[in-house]
């Protein structure tokens, strides 16, 4: 039936994973009594237990009772940044075909005993992280059942041949639909323009030339590679017990062999040698245009910063420099925004907006002054403080169901930051000072060197 | 699918994501997948919900507090029975535009300053317009309550409707309107589908307006608008999260309480008159790929208790694309693969007429008509032989679950009883809901499928694809890429 019950959770612009930040480099002990400059809502510490499964799998465990209901997630560092040169698209690809064939299920069999049963199977992926996040009942034979799904999936995808050629064509088809949209091209040019040769730079859905490559083999060896034991994240939120949350981790780790040797680092990103600039042409009515740099990484000792001033310059809540602006003083978009995504290594800054076509040059305009003015002169101490009472005040948000739980756990395990990030996050961002912020826009922000993608108007007049 | 984004719009950008699903090669069905229960969302258990506590103020406003105490949270919701279904031609789009200059000011606060207020105490606001309701809401500590409400409470009696922020906000809405359907076949096809489908009901207007009607708006329309339909008569405030009702009908009553109640305008039923044949309508678009979609009229549910059509109708859409195996991409993705995308849903929850989806996207080397006669075969079969107790015991399981999973969401919970009561059904429905559900039979899915999914009720939608300068586009990306 109608979505409209559904749709409007995805504007509260709550995505759990894109609002954390980490303070893993600045992490000092709080001082007893410390007084907040904001009035801190008083959540109660979240006691989130941790442990190494005897196979060195990292679990994290936050039991919630309330609710009959347990989130198992199940993650790997096979992100698309684990792409091969020249074969992007591997990555997800595995991911995508774990689910189509185990040792003893057929794809149809594993989609009909998650439904029999009411539990659902989602994947997470980025340019770091793979992996699959179950919701199931806690009852005990239910919740065993799905598990034992999930642990076929993860243990031993079969990668069946004729279905890899099958969802190859259909993959195929959608990224070619899919890259004659303004939202995509722009969004894949920008990401290749940023990190050029970098890993960073593999699109993650991969292009027809990369698709058609891929073989069962290349999968089954991806598979070996990045999906062992040690380097698994499991998390368990919900309701069971600390005893059967050890268990469901042991189960769900038991058949995936040991890393053969040390993952290799993804390499630094390098800086922007210059200033790139891209125009594409397109004949949608709007404009679709990308700007930014390299950003932070998780664990960045700039992150608090930035993260505030990118709140400030085109953060939620209606109220951001860029919405005032392109949209509160001019009406040129709908939409304009700003965000930092923090990887292992430095994720983009990126500037978003859509104008229609003829006023484009005009806008890119308003956002790049309004990006220098930030820079130049840094934020007001009015914007700051309205910036930090907004992330600290409306915090809760971001933690009020198991589900975004489930999803911060995962985060905090895969990067390895400490268990107490989420009660700790709103004073690191109480902590942050003018002189903080400005000196890490000074540093990091200066639009001397940027990418900017323009899809829409034929040239820069 | 595009099929809603079209029909509820909201004041802000919606499209942010990082980590992204892997679902995406489901290219139109990822967001139906799983819809059937995700609407029967109830409340536990079977009777009505004691969590939920309700009052109607002396000036008809009603008032619902769900209580969930698991975080400090508070949800405010505020309903506006009045959407792009009460438009009239040449203004539509003005119940859209309206909810944008929502946050344009009132007699107290400047413009922007709402979004602004809340801001500052950390809260969200944001709100939705669809065909049969606008909505408003507010999630924040549940400290900051009281400022929520007397903000919203401000805004329905209060507004100020100033002539240059109106013209900048039509120039936002008209982008938005670019972004939202413009620019997207999909959403263009659908709302081709809609005007086709529709000869007398509203639902064949926009909610976002045609762009000849926002182009020519006047203020005056805005006006007319909120003189019409904003008052405490004709919406719903919901409350959800760690509140004490009490408190919260205390605060009701002292913002919204001194607010009149006030005539609403007559609603005409506008029937739509019976379908007399096949409708077809093509929509030229860039694109690459075709698709189609085909719309049934169906029944909407009227009649929580006396209704059973729409409970089959709903575990009907949930054999076809209930779960990635169900029948449509079982039967046509994965074996006979003649489409590379398929789906399903029915819209039953509405004031006006309801409607049954199914769609597709052909497979490389075949053709819309190759898989509308796929799904002819589909359909001759299931009325044939019916729907295997298999199906229906996996459908219903995922009904049940939903139900559970709902309860995870504060926002879903208060959601979910004001668009109950947007409707005009009880507010505890989605418990009923689920329970008449489980009941459905084979027989019952079998005959609706019989009487509704025939060719006197159903309008076809194709995409066209035309290549303009896409090629060179996607040579470009796979240029660079190679790189």
């Amino acid at each position: 039936m109608s979505l409209a019950l559904d749709f409007p959770v995805n504007i509260s612009d709550a995505h759990p994973i894109r609002r954390k930040a980490t303070g893993k480099a600045i992490l000092v002990p709080l001082l007893a009594g410390m007084l907040f400059a904001l009035s801190l809502p008083a959540l109660a510490a979240l006691e989130i237990e941790s442990w190494t499964t005897e196979n060195g799998a990292r679990v994290l465990y936050l039991e919630s009772r309330v609710l009959p209901i347990v989130d198992v997630s199940i993650e790997f560092p096979a992100g698309s940044g684990r792409d091969q040169p020249g074969m992007s698209g591997l990555a997800s690809m595995t991911l995508a075909m774990m689910r189509k064939g185990t040792r003893s299920l057929d794809e149809n069999q594993i989609s009909e005993q998650l439904a029999g049963i009411g539990a659902r199977l989602s994947s997470t992926f980025n340019p770091d992280r793979s992996g699959f996040a179950l919701r199931t009942l806690s009852d005990a034979d239910i919740r065993t059942q799905a598990l034992e799904v999930l642990r076929e999936i993860i243990v031993s995808p079969s990668f069946p041949e004729e279905i890899l050629e099958r969802d190859k064509v259909r993959n195929i088809a959608f990224i070619e639909e899919s890259q004659t949209r303004p939202n995509v091209i722009v969004a894949q040019t920008f990401q290749q323009q940023l990190y050029g040769s970098h890993p960073y730079g593999s699109i993650g859905s991969g292009n027809p030339e990369t698709i058609t490559a891929l073989t069962r083999d290349d999968l089954l060896d991806f598979h070996r590679r990045f999906f062992v034991s040690d380097e698994a994240v499991v998390v368990i939120v919900g309701d069971v017990s600390r005893d059967e949350a050890q268990w469901i981790a042991r189960d769900l780790t038991n058949g995936l062999p040991k890393a053969s040797s040390t993952l290799s680092d993804i390499p630094e990103v390098p800086e922007l040698a210059e200033s790139i600039e891209v125009v594409i042409p397109h004949s949608a009515s709007q404009a679709h245009i990308r700007l930014g740099m390299p950003g932070v990484r998780r664990g960045d000792p700039d992150y608090f910063a930035l993260w505030l001033a990118a709140q400030i310059l085109g953060g939620g809540g209606m109220t951001s420099m860029l919405n005032d602006e392109l949209r509160e003083k001019r009406g040129l978009t709908y939409s304009a925004y700003s965000y930092f995504s923090p990887y292992l290594r430095r994720g983009p800054f990126v500037i978003s907006l859509q104008t229609r076509k003829d006023q484009a040059w005009e806008a890119l305009d308003v956002a790049l002054a309004t990006l220098e003015k930030l820079v130049d002169e840094g934020p007001t101490e009015a914007q700051l403080q309205a910036a930090k009472r907004y992330v600290i005040g409306g915090f809760a948000l971001n933690i009020d169901s198991n589900a975004e739980l489930a999803s911060y756990l995962a985060m905090i395990g895969f990067y390895q930051l400490p268990l107490d990030y989420i009660d700790r996050f709103p004073e690191e961002i109480d902590k942050v000072t003018m002189q903080q912020i400005r000196d890490a826009l000074g540093r990091r922000l200066a639009p001397s060197r940027t990418v900017t993608v323009v899809v829409g108007p034929a040239a820069k007049p | 699918m595009p099929l809603f984004h079209s029909s509820v719009l909201t004041p802000a950008r919606s499209d942010r994501k990082q980590v992204q699903s892997c679902r995406r090669w489901r290219a139109i069905g990822v967001i139906l997948l799983m819809t059937l229960p995700l609407v029967f969302l109830a409340p536990a258990g079977h009777a009505a919900d004691a969590s939920v506590h309700s009052k109607i103020l002396e000036n008809g406003l009603e008032v619902f507090v769900k209580v969930d105490n698991r975080a400090p949270v508070a949800v405010s919701m505020v309903w506006y029975r009045a959407g792009g279904m009460d438009e009239t031609s040449g203004t539509t789009g003005v119940a859209h535009v309206l909810e944008h200059m929502m946050f344009q000011g009132t007699v107290e606060t400047a413009p922007g300053e709402f979004a602004r207020t809340i801001a500052e105490v950390g809260g969200r606001s944001n709100a939705f317009t669809a065909a049969d309701y606008t909505g408003y809401f507010q999630e924040l500590h549940k400290s900051n309550l009281e400022l929520a409400l007397r903000l919203e409470a401000d805004r329905m009696v209060n507004l100020n409707l100033d002539d240059q922020e109106f013209a900048k906000e039509l120039r936002v809405v008209m982008e938005e309107r670019r972004q939202r359907v413009d620019d997207d076949p999909r959403a263009m096809v659908f709302e081709r589908l809609s005007a086709a489908m529709y000869v007398a009901h509203p639902y064949r207007q926009p909610v976002v307006g045609w762009m000849s009607d926002l182009e020519n708006m006047q203020l005056s329309d805005a006006r007319e608008w909120y003189d019409s339909w904003y008052a405490p008569n004709n919406a719903i405030l919901v409350v959800a999260g760690d509140v004490n009702p009490q408190a919260v009908f205390s605060l009701a009553e002292k913002y919204f309480g001194p607010i009149k109640a006030r005539p609403l305008p007559l609603r005409k039923p506008q029937t739509e008159p019976e379908q007399t044949g096949i409708r077809r309508v093509t929509v030229k678009a860039p694109a690459r790929l075709p698709s189609m979609t085909m719309a049934y009229h169906a029944p909407r549910l009227a009649d929580v208790h006396g209704d059973w059509e729409p409970y089959a109708l709903s575990i009907l859409a949930g054999v076809l694309d209930g779960y990635a195996a169900a029948r449509l991409e079982r039967e046509l993705v994965r074996n006979a693969r003649v489409a590379n995308s398929v789906s399903s849903d029915y819209d039953g929850l509405r004031r006006g007429p309801g409607v049954f989806y199914v769609s597709f996207t052909p497979a490389n080397g075949k053709t819309v008509e190759d898989v509308e006669l796929a799904w002819r075969e589909q359909l001759a079969l299931l009325i044939d032989e019916g729907v295997s107790d298999e199906e229906l015991r996996r459908v219903k399981s995922q009904v049940v679950a939903s139900q559970v999973y709902s309860q995870d969401s504060v926002y879903g919970q208060a959601s979910r009883i004001g668009r109950m009561r947007s409707l005009g059904l009880p507010y505890d429905a989605a418990t009923s809901i689920t329970q008449r559900l489980r009941e459905v039979t084979a027989e019952q899915v079998q005959a609706v499928a019989q009487k509704f999914l025939v060719d006197d009720k159903l309008t076809v939608s194709v995409l066209e694809p035309q290549n303009l300068m896409q090629e060179a586009n996607a040579d470009h990306l796979n240029k660079a890429q190679s790189e």
